[in-house]
């Protein structure tokens, strides 16, 4: 089955991606943009099919891996 | 004195430590990322460099290989482990510094001199360094210090702040940080002082015809810190 995460950082961690992007979709007309954060999105196929426990370690390798928890959090949809 | 430099896929900056480290009397090896051994060393250096190609986050695959392991051992054990540039951002990756390196507040890869001020000389690195403040090299995309509020106050009331970006005569300010890091924080230490992560590469000053020779005071002064 696949499990997907996406990462986002926290409110408040700086992001310059995210307002470069911001600025140039205000800069073609899209004025109504006020902010914009910039995250990453995973897609992971995991062999059990089993969901339960296939979340359980998909959690345990957001907390090791794939977020870093300082700056950044994680969801798996 | 015996230091071992790891090189990860992607370091680069490797041989110029190399080169640094036995300029000064290290007797240096080089330690590949797929190793699970280090040879017997006073020191560890982890280099700057794009490991993994900067994958996931700087540092962060570096910092789940399989040397590291090791590197995490003979940091707890009180063995100095110093990471400059890229090997900073996996110090923190690994959690044996807290904080985190983020993108640069400019979004500009920044590649030139600048000045750090040393705030500790307390610790193997800096006790007996004849200056206050260096001439150093930084290049880097993801230099901007970052931590919590409680974790800046802990890195202050611990005095693990080392180095700080500042201008020629020692004066800290928005101007003369680069990057945006947080406190003009250009390195700090763990609570132990044995582990040094910082941004600037004293490595790529080790000769006046390299812009500066101010990394000199930094090798000339750790080796004999560790006799």
């Amino acid at each position: 089955m696949k499990v997907k995460v996406i990462v986002t950082l926290k409110d408040g961690v700086l992001d310059p991606q995210g307002k470069a992007i911001q600025q140039t979709l205000n800069g073609m007309s899209y004025s109504e943009v006020k902010e914009v954060r910039q995250g990453k999105y995973f897609d992971i196929e995991v062999n059990t099919s089993d969901e339960k426990n296939a979340k359980v370690k998909v959690e345990e390798m957001c907390k090791k891996l794939l977020a870093n928890l300082v700056i950044e959090d994680y969801k798996i949809l | 004195m015996k230091s071992a430099v790891i090189i990860f896929p992607g370091s680069n900056c490797d041989r110029d430590m190399d080169v640094a480290l036995k300029k000064f009397g290290f007797k240096n090896q080089m330690v590949w990322h797929d190793d699970q051994e280090i040879p017997k060393s006073d020191l560890i250096v982890l280099p700057g460099g794009f490991s993994y190609g900067d994958y996931l986050r700087c540092g962060s695959i570096a910092g789940k290989s399989k040397i590291i392991k090791s590197v995490i051992e003979f940091a707890n054990s009180g063995g100095l482990v110093l990471g400059i540039c890229n090997g900073f951002q996996i110090l923190t990756e690994t959690g044996l510094l807290p904080g985190v390196l983020l993108q640069n507040k400019y979004q500009k890869f920044i590649c030139k001199n600048v000045h750090v001020k040393i705030n500790n000389k307390e610790n193997k690195y800096f006790k007996n360094i004849k200056k206050e403040v260096l001439e150093l090299h930084i290049a880097h995309n993801e230099g901007n210090y970052f931590c919590s509020k409680d974790e800046l106050k802990s890195l202050i009331n611990n005095n693990q702040i080392a180095v700080t970006y500042c201008n020629e005569n020692g004066k800290e300010s928005d101007e003369f940080n680069p990057n945006g890091a947080l406190s003009n924080i250009a390195g700090i230490f763990n609570k132990n002082k044995n582990i040094l992560g910082m941004m600037p590469h004293p490595e790529r000053v080790i000769d006046k015809s390299l812009s500066s020779d101010d990394g000199n005071f930094f090798f000339e002064n750790l080796i004999e810190n560790l006799k």
